[in-house]
């Protein structure tokens, strides 16, 4: 069977490139983690200005890590001046919270913080109130940035990773002759076509796993909806990515003008990708987005991740993606038609 | 006699650059055919529009009486390029298998073949290496083997023995021989050293695109009353100016 003589060797290749594989496996979770703890960070000591609040809640918080400092009166004003990260009020049995929220990230820990307090001591002799009225200095937020970006970023580190292996792999095969010399074989174009699609995508599942289970085990982003649809998702974009990769290599001479493809083709799907509000744009700029595959595959997987939407939500995404991976897949094999006219 | 190749009318251009202009050849099965010329003259066009991967503009093209570019067709042909074109991060032995199993081959012949191949140009002891640690010459030679691996009735052998040193150019050629005369091989074989000219059976001699002259080597030395194939090739050259 030649496609899996090819699949066997395309693998084997891969895994006598150790740099490549660390790159494909490795890359995507160092910056994942590194983009949650950029995201996440809450290293700082927590500052939280207090009035007419008791030693009990006061002993609680300090207990877990809060700095808090007593106020005789304060307000809004008081937090901007003194560089607090929030300021605790009591007063006629309410709590209130106001919280500075330069950082969300800040703004969450502090707030859970005072919520735990508050809970240990809903019996103990205080009987504290359990409602908090909180309210923000700047802005308005009650989700860490990491929550919404996450699926996001899953799914650009799956295309971008799989874009350039895939398409370096087509590119080697070019530049050192060898895809001449398999011309010169019996082999027809769909068998390498085939090849290619399953010898890179089986790296590119491992890759999607790995991401993935790294994602959810060690950096606990939160899956709203199934696991499997995510994978699915992920699946169908690296199919894509795979599809895109094979055939931008045929414009390609070497592996530097590969790369340069990265500002045109990657870049710009980042902006598309639901980082920044695309429903603001102006109509055109909504409809380029249209274009981009990282746009379906975004959408759906925040709709699993973060919305926990079912197969209902994201079948039109994923039906997308697959498009698109058809539409690349028929052009790669009418550019390879130029190597040989069968 | 049986042709293995026929060329008519061929020519090709790239851009405005005439690279070939009416090629024509025909090749008998069983003969040792050389093409001779400086390198630029086309000879390498000339064997990539015969396996197929290059295309004429013009004319026909046949391998035993079968029109190129045909899929079958490439089982019967081994060709080897004149850069050698073999995945560096792989054995020597893996190479040959891989190209072996994109033939129509059994497991067991498969293995046959592979340990002949190998045999042949002397690679044996070292298939186990990663090609990335090869000599330029073991690359040549394991290049050489992958085009004989399948048994293919039609070798075409782009500057085979570039590279090697003269011992084991000898036990290749006298390895063609072997596969011409036991095995009644076709060998299409390019060149630009003449001495190796002088061993085919029948040589063309190639500048600018153009067959200057084509017979055996004693005949063109005869016609052109010369005493080698290089005097040969410098009369041909003045005559056709």
């Amino acid at each position: 069977m030649r496609i899996l003589a090819i699949v066997k060797r395309i693998i084997k290749q891969l895994l006598r490139d150790p740099r490549t594989l660390a790159l494909l496996f490795f890359a995507p979770l160092i910056i994942l983690t590194l983009m949650y703890f950029f995201f996440n960070g809450d290293s700082e000591e927590l500052v939280l200005g207090t009035v007419n609040v008791d030693v009990w809640l006061t002993g609680v918080l300090e207990d877990n890590g809060v700095h808090v400092i007593p106020f005789e009166q304060a307000g809004r004003q008081t937090v901007i001046e003194e560089d607090l990260d929030g300021l605790l009020t009591i007063s006629e049995g309410k709590m209130k919270l106001i919280l500075l929220n330069a950082e969300p990230a800040a703004s969450k820990a502090l707030s859970a913080q005072v919520k735990t307090a508050a809970l240990r001591l809903a019996t103990e002799p205080t009987k504290l109130p359990q409602e908090i009225d909180t309210q923000y200095v700047y802005g308005k937020s009650d989700t860490t940035f990491f929550d919404v970006l996450s699926p996001v970023l899953i799914g650009f580190f799956v295309f971008f990773f799989v874009f350039l292996i895939s398409g370096i792999g087509l590119l080697k095969e070019r530049t050192s002759g060898t895809l001449e010399r398999l011309m010169a074989t019996p082999i027809r174009k769909g068998e390498l076509l085939a090849a290619y699609l399953t010898g890179f995508g089986f790296f590119a599942l491992m890759q999607t796993i790995i991401v993935v289970t790294f994602s959810i085990f060690v950096l606990d982003v939160v899956v709203a909806g199934s696991v499997w649809h995510v994978l699915l998702i992920n699946l169908a974009l690296a199919l894509v990515a795979l599809s895109l990769g094979i055939l931008l290599s045929t414009f390609a001479a070497t592996e530097f003008q590969m790369v340069q493809f990265i500002p045109l083709v990657v870049v710009p799907q980042i902006f598309f990708a639901g980082i920044f509000p695309i429903d603001g744009l102006a109509e055109w700029l909504q409809m380029i987005a249209r274009v981009m595959p990282i746009y379906y595959a975004a959408e759906a997987l925040k709709a699993v991740m973060y919305q926990g939407q079912g197969f209902e939500t994201i079948k039109g995404d994923v039906a997308a993606l697959f498009v698109f991976a058809a539409v690349f897949i028929t052009l790669n094999l009418l550019v390879l038609k130029s190597h040989r006219t069968l | 006699m049986k042709q293995a190749v026929e060329m008519e009318n061929v020519s090709k251009s790239f851009g405005k650059k005439q690279i070939l202009s009416d090629i024509d050849i025909a090749i008998d099965e069983g003969m040792i055919y050389g093409l001779i010329g400086p390198s630029g003259s086309g000879k390498t066009t000339l064997v990539k529009m015969m396996v197929g991967i290059a295309e004429p503009d013009e004319g026909k093209i046949q391998l035993f009486g079968v029109k190129v570019p045909n899929l079958k067709l490439l089982e019967k042909v081994g060709y080897m390029a004149q850069a050698d074109a073999l995945y560096t991060e792989l054995t020597g032995k893996e190479n040959l298998s891989f190209f072996a199993s994109l033939y129509p081959m059994k497991a067991a012949e498969r293995k046959k073949r592979i340990e002949y191949a190998a045999n042949i140009v002397n690679l044996t002891d070292e298939l186990g290496k990663r090609v990335s640690a090869y000599s330029g010459g073991m690359k040549r030679r394991l290049s050489l083997a992958i085009a004989l691996v399948h048994n293919p009735k039609l070798l075409i052998l782009d500057e085979p023995t570039v590279g090697m040193d003269p011992e084991l150019r000898l036990s290749v050629w006298t390895e063609l021989l072997k596969l011409k005369n036991n095995q009644q091989k076709t060998i299409i074989i390019t060149t630009h050293v003449m001495d190796e000219a002088e061993r085919c059976d029948i040589v063309s001699l190639v500048r600018e695109g153009r067959i200057l002259a084509t017979g055996t080597p004693a005949e063109l030395k005869k016609t052109f009353g010369a005493s080698d194939l290089e005097e040969v090739f410098l009369k041909a050259g003045r005559g056709e100016q």
